[in-house]
């Protein structure tokens, strides 16, 4: 795999398409209906890095409420970030206006999460997926109209369903009009969150290929968000795991997915059901207990501390882990991460009472 | 005597553009202590089976016909105040949504004491310190004072936990779970499932999961069916379905999964969508979308039969048996390419 190349994690390069640093969104929470006063903020994202390499697959992992989508739509410049930075292709969008934005936004696209939430339902497909051209004047009606049925013949539509409204496709063709109408303008980004969860494993299967495919014919980058692990590791070249709106641990996909490093990676990976009764049973899965914490209040130092089976008092609710290196752009930000993989949970507890001699990254 | 034997059953609806058959002949039994997971695509009928046997289709335009024999006595068949006796007792349901299925208005307390009173003869306060005793058996940290607690101050995996509650109340013989994990995270899927196991074990009713994640069913469930456009398609324990899988359907559906232990370029597709029942194909029902598929296919619909050697295992397919095991070796040999 190509992405191993380079030393630190977050150092940018060439190649680089997309560069977040330390990306942070809080939604201010307020009291009072006249005279409001901030009384809190929710920190959905609070101190994001990464770095997407042209034509290369980052996949975004987290329960639900850890700040996947919102980071994709401080990305997007769908949501102002409250604080970093994010450069796209060599340029700084984060405090563009919106007419300096519009040409960038050609080359950004998203595919959403719900299909039948995402297509205006009054609109005929060919009106949805030529919009984009439309706004951004992309070639006269006629043209415009024959690059529509191109593309809904590139994602397996047939292109005589252009006057065909959203309501008379299945949830798999819809999620195929959301991908047409992201590749309308040939983009170099697609930023995808959670495009598979709402559809049958079969139709899943479909989309995945399809993006896939497209990948490989158009050379298109992906950031990838999904809950579902097994999904981002078959799509992803490297994968971000995010808990709390923090980074936990971010690594080439092999890696992470064999010598995982952070608590929390491991107890995700440990809970995803395996389509084998020999293998599934007999594994000891780590149950981690609770839900994820408030985001207005969340726990001290360590994000992860009250449901870590590695807790150790008097230094993870104290101190903030940095994101410690592992080699080759592998990085987790625990004081005692994982030796090995698998364990149990019993393991995990016992094993990991000497802190990491990692170094922090540079940040 | 099967705790549930479902013979032959037909649920079909009248529309306006004509009868949908939404269950077409359906047969299974759930023993005693047992987990029976059923599979399959959105509208195969896995849901609209489950409804069938607990009594909740819509009377209007429902035509249910066949046999559903809950501890030797026709459910089916029976009057509404007699299966209003047995539902939330004997016969439990959890369904899909938690965030639907809870009545916002009350607390969950209230609830689950209205659950208890319904069924059992016991004072208020009996009732309460029952659904708190099953609040903590389902982990609700704190549950003396999130009894009075409504839904909407619950996460979804708390919420889903009341509901397993709710059902496990009166100590059913028999759980129907319509994707009880659907829509939770995994790790919270984890808990609720070890949950579930659990409460299996010490109160040893019988689970029937309907899922259409074949990792679920692979860790819980004994016996598998897989369920396509109405019917069953193959039916046979846990370990013969993943290892032996003997239909083409199934083959698709565990091809088309991507797994944490192999490494697939592409991932197995089945093509096109599934048939509207409004007005199946002809001769096998998942003969358009068969890459297997031959003549007989398209003009004799295939009987569910046993495997030549095993009795238990059942499945509806025209190809021979050598084809199959061919077939299926190859599909699992692929998967486990880099394990």
């Amino acid at each position: 795999m190509a992405t191993n190349s380079q030393p630190a994690a977050f150092q940018s390069s060439g190649s680089d398409l997309l560069v977040v640093e330390d990306l942070k969104k809080h939604f201010p929470v307020t009291r009072g209906i006249v005279f409001q006063k901030q009384i809190g903020a929710v920190k959905a994202v609070d101190g994001v890095s990464f770095t997407v390499r042209e034509g290369e697959t980052l996949g975004v992992v987290g329960e639900s409420g850890c700040g996947k989508s919102t980071m994709a739509r401080c990305v997007m410049r769908l949501l102002d970030p409250t604080g970093g930075r994010v450069v796209f292709d060599g340029r700084d969008i984060t405090n563009l206006s919106r007419a300096q934005l519009r040409p960038i936004r050609r080359e950004m696209m998203m595919i959403f999460q719900d299909p039948y939430a995402s297509l205006n339902a009054r609109k005929r497909v060919g009106f949805i997926v030529a919009e984009a051209l439309e706004v951004h004047k992309l070639g006269t009606p006629a043209e415009v109209k024959r690059r529509v049925q191109e593309l809904l013949e590139v994602v397996g539509l047939n292109p005589e369903h252009y006057n065909r409204f959203p309501h008379e496709f299945s949830g798999g063709q819809r999620q195929r009009i959301g991908v047409a109408r992201a590749l309308a303008v040939n983009p170099k980004l697609i930023v995808c969150d959670e495009p598979v969860s709402a559809l049958d494993v079969s139709v899943q299967a479909q989309i995945l290929n399809l993006l896939k495919d497209l990948q490989r014919d158009f050379g298109l980058t992906y950031v990838f968000i999904a809950h579902d692990l097994n999904v981002v590791r078959h799509i992803s070249d490297r994968v971000l795991v995010m808990y709390l709106g923090h980074t936990v641990e971010l690594a080439a996909r092999h890696q992470l997915y064999s010598e995982p490093k952070h608590p929390y990676t491991g107890a995700l990976l440990s809970a995803v059901p395996i389509p084998d009764p020999e293998v599934g049973r007999g594994r000891k899965r780590i149950v981690l207990e609770g839900d994820v914490p408030n985001p207005i209040n969340p726990p001290s130092a360590c994000w992860f501390h009250p449901r870590c089976p590695r807790f150790r008092e008097g230094h993870c609710d104290v101190e903030t882990p940095p994101l410690y290196e592992f080699g080759d752009g592998h990085v987790a930000a625990c004081h005692y991460p994982l030796e090995r993989w698998p364990m149990t949970e019993e393991e995990m507890r016992r094993a990991g009472s000497s802190p990491t001699t990692a170094t922090p990254a540079a940040g | 005597m099967s705790l549930l034997e479902v013979s032959d059953l037909k649920t079909h609806f009248r529309t306006d553009d004509g009868i949908v058959k939404a269950v077409d002949g359906v047969s299974f039994s759930v023993e005693k202590g047992q987990t029976l997971g059923i599979v399959g695509e959105s509208g195969c009928g896995k849901s609209v089976t489950c409804l069938t046997i607990m009594g909740l289709n819509p009377k209007v335009n429902t035509i249910s016909s066949g046999e559903v024999l809950f501890k030797g006595e026709d459910i089916l068949h029976t009057s509404a105040s007699k299966l209003r006796q047995l539902r939330g007792d004997e016969v439990a349901m959890i369904f899909q949504d938690p965030m639907t299925s809870l009545n916002p208005v009350y607390t969950i307390g209230a609830q689950l004491v209205e659950a208890v009173l319904l069924h059992r003869d016991v004072t208020k306060k009996q009732a309460r310190s029952r659904a708190l005793e099953l609040l903590k058996a389902v982990g609700i940290p704190r549950a003396e004072r999130r009894i009075d607690d409504y839904p909407h101050q619950f996460s979804g995996g708390m919420r889903q936990r009341v509901m397993i509650a709710m059902a496990l109340v009166n100590d059913p013989d028999l759980l129907i779970a319509d994707e009880p994990t659907t829509a939770l995270d995994v790790t919270t899927q984890a808990q609720i499932l070890e949950l579930m196991m659990r409460l299996q074990e010490d109160f040893g009713s019988a689970i029937m999961i309907i899922t259409h994640d074949l990792g679920v069913v692979a860790e819980i469930a004994d016996d598998v069916i897989v369920m396509y456009a109405a019917q069953i398609v193959e039916q046979g324990s846990a370990n013969t379905i993943f290892k032996r899988p003997h239909h083409p359907y199934t083959w698709g559906l565990l091809g088309s999964l991507p797994r944490l232990n192999a490494d697939v370029e592409r991932l197995v597709q089945i093509k096109g969508q599934p048939p509207s029942l409004l007005n199946p194909p002809r001769g096998c029902r998942f003969h358009p979308r068969c890459p297997y598929v031959f003549n007989i296919c398209k003009e004799q619909e295939p009987r569910l039969l046993p495997v030549s050697d095993q009795g238990e295992h059942l499945q509806r397919c025209h190809l021979d048996e050598e084809t199959k095991d061919r077939e299926a070796q190859k599909l699992l040999a692929g998967m486990m390419a880099e394990a």
